[in-house]
């Protein structure tokens, strides 16, 4: 059994022409020690199902029709909601995009971070250590220490100078190690990190990504990192999970999926990323647009773009082909050598 | 901070010249004599001419406006022509009677204004939204007098709960002045009864003078409750385990009440420039009844006073509100 197990999971979301069926089965497991990397272009529905990781997608206006997001053999869907406030935080931490919205800027970093650990110690008191008596007081204080030492281990110089400081004192790159540090101190075995790099510069991103790479190395978490970066995927993933209008199309170990892209979406992905070889005005795109979901074609989404598309493919879910070990293509016609 | 501080209060001076200036012309510009009225119908030419050299009106009006400025900073602000009696020492008796007033309303405003707003905007087009929206638009719609009658009929009349009007019994002594505000003299000196009557006096005027304010903090705070709630850093507290009160009572407390703290500073000076028709329906001896009068009788000097007093305590109020900012958003800093 899986750390997370996504199985089968339908979403759908009403909006004002109509509920929009905006993840189609999503089939996703992550062990402990794995980063996956979601990809897939703006609107594919890899926010939504990091967010359901964590059961933060309101319901309604969205409605999980079918399937189970699994937790340690817990299905999150099923859980009550004080039981599942136990576990965020605690043993599954988020990131998200953007360093400069996300932290509370009316409030010091220390506070936040201290009722963060506060949380995690209450679902969990292993992790500030304390004896079940411990006085409020020196909960905080344990807390602040904690709050320091993950501050320290996220690589912001002088964390004990400036835990009491406010968001804005510190730049984009050192909010972002704020908030992993926050995401990381109540100790979690999973952690959804959602385009954590996407709105820092290109120079602090490699930073960062190599931050997160080596702290769940360190302590063999489980990750799902999003993305519509192939880049970011290839230089710290140990899977890739590839998106397409709320399905996955391909998913497996990273090596095998980019050195053998199987499903055409794929390879047009791929074949979409710019080299500083690509000659000038032949970059390549990938024609047509994505299905609107509220009326999803029958068979395979990408059939309309798919240059291998054949007539079954409008008709029914695709096959699934498995060209090695633990790369699994979902598609009739499927290129590269699983053929 | 305290740099600044004092370089607002600093400004208030330019401020108050203009302003004084400002009210001595409009009030000399009206028609009408005001030594004539004073001096009486009877008066002959004489008479008003000796007044009115008593009085120092027969100068030209630079010199007057001198005379006048320089008093103000002695702390003599002129006299009134109709009782004789100096404005500095009416504004004394009345000018608290109204503050403690409009305060009471404003705590009032406050204190019920910002949860009804928060849980307006939490519980956003649920029952507990409905609800407070109906009753501030009511409350806002509503005139403050009229309500005044009402909140009379019920709880004074029918109820006999509270006193019809008046600031305290007159037969009784009261508290020994210190504030001027009654009920903070009575707690001053351990006086607890008193405390309670004058209590029980404050409550129905300000009531009836807070709702437009109570109203008003209630939506600006549904609406940045509102504005917050949709705001990253929320949806990282959530996904981080927050409770959802410690969310809404503390992180977003603190964020959406900027907005209600501006509404607050600026009505202030709206509440102490309209207190008449409450002052009048409650019987409470403040400064609107007073300036009222002498505005009435072309009594330039009360008028200039009353003036002075409600411009200087709107712009201090407006430097605290600027203040609280800064405790309120730590990206607002005074240099």
């Amino acid at each position: 059994m899986a750390l997370l197990e996504i199985d089968d999971l339908h979403l759908f979301m009403r909006s004002f022409e109509g509920e929009a069926h905006v993840l189609n089965g999503v089939d996703l497991a992550i062990d402990r020690g794995e980063i996956w990397g979601v990809v897939g272009e703006t609107g594919c529905g890899k926010s939504l199902t990091g967010l359901s990781v964590s059961r933060l997608v309101a319901t309604p206006p969205a409605r999980y029709a079918r399937g189970a997001v699994r937790f340690d053999g817990t299905d999150l869907l099923r859980l009550d909601e004080a039981a599942m406030r136990r576990l965020r935080g605690r043993r599954i931490g988020m990131i998200f995009q953007d360093p400069t919205t996300n932290l509370n800027p009316v409030f010091r970093i220390g506070e936040q971070m201290v009722d963060v650990a506060l949380h995690a110690d209450g679902a969990d008191a292993s992790v500030l250590g304390l004896p079940s008596g411990a006085s409020r007081r020196a909960r905080k204080a344990a807390a602040r220490d904690l709050a320091i030492r993950m501050l320290d281990r996220v690589g912001i110089p002088d964390a004990a100078g400036r835990i009491d400081d406010y968001p804005h004192q510190f730049s984009g790159g050192m909010r972002q190690r704020v908030l992993i540090a926050m995401a990381l101190i109540g100790r979690p075995d999973l952690l959804v990190a959602d385009e954590p790099t996407t709105a820092l510069d290109v120079s602090v991103q490699a930073q960062i990504l190599r931050l997160i790479h080596d702290l769940v190395r360190q302590d063999g978490l489980g990750v799902m990192l999003i993305t519509h970066n192939l880049g970011v995927v290839a230089q710290i993933c140990s899977h890739v999970a590839v998106m397409y209008a709320g399905s996955i199309v391909e998913r497996g170990p990273v090596r095998a999926v980019l050195k053998n892209p199987t499903h055409p979406y794929t390879r047009a992905l791929i074949a979409a990323i710019p080299s500083a070889a690509t000659a000038r005005g032949t970059l390549k795109g990938l024609a047509g647009s994505v299905p609107n979901l509220i009326h999803a074609p029958q068979g395979c989404r990408f059939a309309n773009r798919c240059d291998r598309a054949l007539p079954a493919c409008r008709e029914g879910r695709p096959a699934t082909v498995e060209p090695s070990p633990g790369h699994r293509v979902a598609c009739n016609n499927p290129a590269g050598e699983a053929a | 901070m305290l740099r600044y501080t004092l370089r607002r209060i600093v400004l208030l001076i330019p401020v108050l010249v203009g302003l004084s200036l400002l009210v001595f012309t409009i009030s000399h510009l009206l028609p009408g004599d005001p030594v004539k009225l004073a001096a009486g119908p009877q008066a002959t030419q004489a008479d008003i001419d000796s007044l009115a050299r008593e009085l120092g009106m027969d100068k030209p009006l630079p010199v007057q406006y001198w005379n006048y400025a320089t008093g103000l900073v002695r702390g003599d602000w002129g006299q009134s022509v109709l009782t004789r009696r100096p404005v500095w020492d009416d504004l004394k008796v009345f000018l608290p009677a109204t503050l403690e007033l409009v305060f009471a309303a404003l705590a009032f405003a406050v204190i019920v204004g910002i949860p009804a707003g928060l849980l307006s905007g939490v519980y956003a087009n649920r029952w507990p939204d409905y609800l407070s929206r109906v009753v501030s638009l009511g409350a806002i719609s509503m005139p403050r007098f009229f309500l005044g009658l009402i909140l009379q009929l019920v709880f004074a009349m029918a109820l006999g709960w509270l006193p019809l009007g008046g600031r305290f019994p007159i037969i009784d002594e009261p508290p020994p002045a210190l504030t001027g505000f009654l009920t903070i003299d009575a707690l001053a000196a351990g006086q607890f009864g008193a405390f309670w009557v004058a209590l029980q006096h404050l409550a129905m005027p300000a009531i009836a003078m807070s709702l437009s304010p109570l109203a008003t903090i209630t939506r600006m705070m549904r609406a940045s409750t509102i504005e917050v709630l949709q705001q990253d850093y929320v949806l990282t507290e959530r996904a981080l385990g927050l409770s959802q009160k410690l969310i809404v009572f503390k992180y977003v407390l603190k964020n959406a009440m900027t907005s209600s703290l501006t509404v607050i500073g600026l009505y202030v000076g709206w509440l102490l420039g309209g207190t008449v028709l409450v002052e009048t329906v409650f019987d409470w001896p403040g400064i609107g009844l007073y300036a009222t009068k002498a505005i009435v009788s072309q009594d330039f000097m009360p008028v200039m006073g009353v003036t002075l007093a409600i411009g200087t305590i709107f712009i201090l109020s407006n430097l605290v509100v600027d203040l609280l900012y800064g405790l309120l958003n730590p990206k607002v800093r005074y240099e």
